[in-house]
């Protein structure tokens, strides 16, 4: 871990704005114009030899002026290691897509273009995934509403499905799950264990 | 119902008599034992009586394909309602890939709107006589993603559903039982007529 650590840090130390070990895991923070020089570097090198992307996602801070975090998980295989590296970007951003450095951010890449609006530069084939085919709007993104602004239905007059605005009968509620035995605040109503009584002996 | 009408006989009589039909028997035991014997004599040869809707109902309920349409999780249950322990080929179901040869489909799963322009054409395609049975909290309601962007609240917004069978996912057990329900429904429902 150490050795990886280091050779790392003598890799892509400068061109990298952080590195750290958060929660056991070593993370790599870069900036957007390093980006695939970073994962070249890191994937190439034989020492390293970080080959594998396992995921691509996008994490949304709506507070923050630059408000996706763009995540990469990446695997080396040969050292057994785990390597996280984040970019971040705003909204009308334009990230270089690793496509061309591995196969696997393809899709990912399509999908965190459907879930957040991130655009890729350089992907062959930049279309929507996982959405309907004429869905508007990046639903994980925090100003997206949970049920979302249409909904479906089979029209009879017009014989097909047609899409209306959405109108929930019962609005979501959100409980709170907290068991009593851990959420419990004492004292209780009724509950008289503090103070003197006299208990009628057995 | 019948093709011999009851009249005028001695009960517990089978003879080859023309039969007069001048003072029908009121129903009671009378009746009974001369239609007991006719039919007794009929199927002694060889012939069943039966209403030609009983008829009809029974072949159909007897023998549901289901189409199946498992979307999500609820398909698994259904796979198992059809292995070897829940069997659903001894009630005569035996599943169709197809919608043009099946009777229901069960709709297993949960609903997007993607898929609802493909459901309501799968169940077009099916030919009358045709049911729907609706599988899981998801296809009945909206299940656990009620309140998602992406989920039709219901397949019954995009199709019209017989029987609705509760769970998530439910029981193999309990498709059959809903099965069974549907089975009830179309011994009860169904007529010859065009509707």
């Amino acid at each position: 871990m150490n050795d990886f650590h280091d050779r790392l840090t003598k890799l892509v130390g400068h061109q990298c704005q952080a590195i750290e070990m958060k929660g056991g895991e070593l993370v790599l923070h870069v900036a957007l114009a390093d980006l695939v020089s970073v994962l070249k570097a890191v994937r190439d090198d034989t020492e390293l030899a970080v080959t594998q992307l396992s995921d691509l996602t996008a994490v949304d801070f709506p507070e923050r002026p630059e408000r996706f975090d763009v995540v990469y998980q990446m695997l080396s295989v040969n050292n057994n290691m785990r390597l996280r590296i984040i970019t971040r970007a705003d909204e009308g951003d334009i990230v270089p897509s690793v496509i061309g450095l591995f196969r696997s951010a393809d899709w990912a890449e399509r999908e965190v273009w459907d879930m957040f609006g991130i655009y890729f530069s350089g992907h062959p084939d930049m279309r929507r995934l996982l959405t309907d085919y004429g869905f508007e709007g990046h639903p994980l993104r925090k100003d997206f509403p949970l049920t979302g602004y249409v909904e479906v239905r089979y029209s009879d007059t017009e014989r097909r499905v047609v899409y209306e605005p959405v109108h929930l009968n019962q609005e979501y509620r959100d409980f709170d799950f907290l068991s009593p035995w851990e959420g419990m605040q004492l004292p209780q109503v009724g509950d008289d264990s503090d103070t003197d009584e006299e208990q009628a002996g057995a | 119902m019948g093709i011999i009408d009851p009249s005028k006989h001695e009960p517990g009589a089978v003879s080859a008599t023309p039969l007069s039909a001048d003072m029908p028997i009121p129903p009671g035991p009378d009746q009974d034992a001369i239609l007991a014997a006719v039919g007794d004599e009929i199927a002694n040869r060889g012939f069943v009586i039966a209403k030609a809707d009983k008829l009809f109902n029974w072949a159909r309920s007897g023998s549901l394909w289901p189409m199946t349409f498992g979307l999500a999780c609820c398909a698994v249950e259904m796979m198992h309602s059809a292995a070897s322990r829940y069997d659903m080929d001894r009630y005569g179901m035996l599943f169709r890939p197809s919608p043009r040869q099946s009777d229901v489909m069960i709709v297993a799963g949960t609903l997007t709107n993607k898929m609802a322009p493909a459901l309501r054409r799968v169940y077009d395609q099916m030919p009358e006589p045709r049911w729907v049975l609706s599988m899981g909290s998801c296809a009945n309601g909206g299940g656990y993603y009620h309140y998602s962007y992406a989920v039709v609240r219901g397949c019954d917004r995009i199709v019209p559903v017989d029987v609705y069978v509760p769970g998530c996912p439910p029981t193999a057990e309990a498709l059959i039982y809903g099965l069974l329900q549907l089975q009830k429904k179309i011994r009860r429902t169904a007529t010859i007529a065009r509707t």
